[in-house]
């Protein structure tokens, strides 16, 4: 947020995230036919979420115009997943017109531009950008949800932001202040809580035991420890993993009658 | 042209072509003879004996009746409505004295010339009856018809459509200013088809091209993402139907099968010629779950209500979810008319 916007200053580095390639050259012409008032520089185009997070990883980045529906990672779900870059590029949304997505934009005070964008407008806004704080966990919050769960869970290893698609995963388990994310291939950490997990991917996962929230898809089967009836605790067999995931006796009758009825 | 106006607006007489029309003629005569059997006796199972004496004689009154109308179709439609309202009814009355004199020849029963007036009296008054109920019904749908008007001017523009598009437009000004020239037109026309009298019928050949320039124009937004297969077989170019029948449908298509998709998918449209029936087929992948259903059924009731109102119970609309051999789903539409008497 420190990029300098005077005339004479180096440009302004901007990253244009849009699915559809027309949009995507209309504002790179929007931009050309600015660079005299105000100098700016193109430095990459991308046409989801997934593939913007990478270029920031890779270059500096002032600003990011982005749309909100897209396949793969939508805009929001991508400003979300930028708190944990460290550099991070402020973000104007641009949008088709669709009267809940504009109310939400004014409700939550994040600047947008509506499509098809006029020249003047787009000026407007990246003129305010030194002035823009980045956007808060509240605004976040009031944003249009095209998709109310996220696509993707990030996490930070060496200083490197990893993306972990939600339709990979086989368990959640929590660790301490973390939240431990198992895939086919490894283990990742994220900085989360397995109660907001829960809360967003409740349709996808369900609770194991009190640290434990397992993809319903990667259950297998169930096998039991110990003969007596009293005594009979359950284990559950997970799809790819060798690993079993023990299930509290208080979540089996629940994790029983669901999984059933989803037919494994 | 034939259209759904005179179905509103002082129809001069319901179409006795029309299965639906029909049913409701036979069950509601059958209902009056029930209701009649129930005044003149004085026990349950005496009424109902009372009704299938009275049904024997009043099945093949009926049949014959609604024969005739069928066969007589349109020329009634084309005389004022006051007197092919009292056509009607004098047919019934009079079907009613030649099957009362052909029935006392049979059996060598005496009517007399008062029960051959009481037939025609009851067959009269049971026409009247039901031409006032089905006029009734036809100025009853009429509200409905207009909400359906609003509702097809409102929800058939998916601003979200629009917008992109100008700006699809607008990006290919510059570039290619060809292209932009027949992307305008194609959007004219597009707006001209969501801006003209829903209740005007269009040949289906219209309604496909119309179609096709809409793929197009999505096609400029999403390029090789958007995929479309055509199966037309043996198409009727001639035959009417309501506007904007397939062209909400795709959007759905695109909106809900395509755009969300990464790689994209293909939409596949089909229309077969199976006897007197059209069928016309729409698939496109399944990918998104949480939208789906409200916008989906927007388009779906709309186009439902506007098939009901022309064609009764003749056409049906049906929507599912198949899962595919290779684990992915397809989310499927199909739309049955009939095109017997319609192209004509």
């Amino acid at each position: 947020m420190n990029a300098v916007v005077a005339p004479s200053a180096c440009p302004i580095s901007v990253l244009i995230v849009d699915d559809e390639a027309p949009a995507r050259a209309r504002l790179r012409d929007l931009l050309a036919d600015l660079a005299a008032e105000l100098p700016n520089e193109v430095v990459a185009e991308a046409e989801n979420g997934v593939v913007a997070l990478g270029v920031i990883e890779a270059h500096r980045v002032d600003v990011a115009l982005v749309d909100i529906r897209m396949p793969t990672m939508d805009g929001v779900e991508f400003a979300r997943h930028l708190s944990q870059v460290a550099q991070p590029p402020a973000v104007i949304f641009v949008t088709a017109y669709d009267a809940y997505a504009v109310q939400a934009f004014e409700l939550s005070a994040v600047d947008y531009l509506l499509k098809p964008v006029r020249s003047t407008r787009l000026l407007a806004a990246l003129r305010k950008l030194p002035q823009q704080p980045p956007l808060s966990k509240a605004q976040l919050a009031r944003l249009p949800q095209p998709q109310p769960a996220r696509s993707h869970l990030a996490c930070h290893e060496r200083g490197r932001l990893l993306l972990i698609p939600v339709d990979g995963i086989i368990y959640l388990k929590a660790d301490l202040k973390y939240v431990t994310v198992r895939t086919r291939e490894r283990e990742f950490l994220v900085d989360e809580s397995l109660t907001h997990l829960e809360q967003e991917f409740g349709d996808q996962f369900i609770r194991l035991h009190r640290s434990v929230l397992v993809a319903r898809n990667a259950i297998v089967g169930f096998a039991r420890l110990g003969t007596d009836d009293a005594e009979a605790q359950w284990q559950a067999m997970l799809r790819d993993v060798a690993e079993r995931l023990p299930v509290s006796r208080r979540q089996w009758p629940l994790v029983k009658s669901l999984v059933r009825r989803s037919g494994v | 042209m034939p259209s759904i106006k005179q179905n509103a607006h002082g129809q001069p007489l319901p179409d006795f072509r029309n299965a639906g029309v029909m049913l409701r003629i036979l069950l509601g005569v059958n209902l009056l003879a029930l209701l009649a059997a129930l005044v003149r006796s004085d026990g349950l199972l005496a009424c109902l004996q009372d009704y299938v004496a009275m049904a024997a004689w009043l099945q093949p009154l009926l049949l014959f009746n609604l024969a005739v109308l069928a066969l007589l179709g349109s020329r009634l439609q084309g005389s004022a409505v006051w007197s092919a309202r009292a056509l009607v009814v004098v047919l019934a009355a009079m079907s009613a004295v030649l099957l009362s004199l052909l029935w006392s020849l049979l059996t060598f029963d005496e009517w007399g010339w008062q029960g051959l007036v009481r037939a025609a009296l009851l067959a009269g008054t049971a026409a009247a009856c039901m031409l006032s109920y089905l006029a009734l019904r036809a100025s009853a749908l009429s509200p409905a018809l207009i909400e359906a008007r609003l509702q097809s001017l409102t929800a058939r523009i998916r601003p979200h459509f629009l917008f992109n598009s100008l700006t699809a437009v607008i990006s290919l000004i510059r570039l290619d200013p060809r292209r932009a020239e027949t992307a305008l037109e194609e959007l004219a026309e597009l707006f001209r088809a969501l801006l003209r009298d829903p209740r005007q019928l269009v040949p289906i050949g219209d309604e496909l091209a119309l179609c096709r320039q809409y793929l197009d124009l999505e096609k400029l937004r999403l390029g090789e993402r958007l995929q479309v297969e055509w199966n037309i077989d043996d198409p009727p170019a001639d035959l009417l139907v309501p506007p904007l029948l397939l062209q909400p449908l795709l959007e759905n298509a695109v909106y809900h099968g395509i755009e969300p998709a990464a790689n994209g998918g293909t939409i596949r449209v089909s229309l077969l010629r199976r006897g007197d029936e059209l069928h016309i087929d729409l698939a496109n992948p399944s990918v998104s779950h949480a939208e789906h259903a409200r916008g989906n059924h927007m388009a779906l009731d709309n186009i439902q209500e506007r098939l009901a109102l022309y064609y009764d119970l003749e056409a049906r609309i049906d929507t599912g979810e198949v899962r595919l051999a290779d684990g992915s789903r397809e989310y499927r539409v199909q739309i049955v008319l009939p095109c017997g008497g319609r192209s004509r």
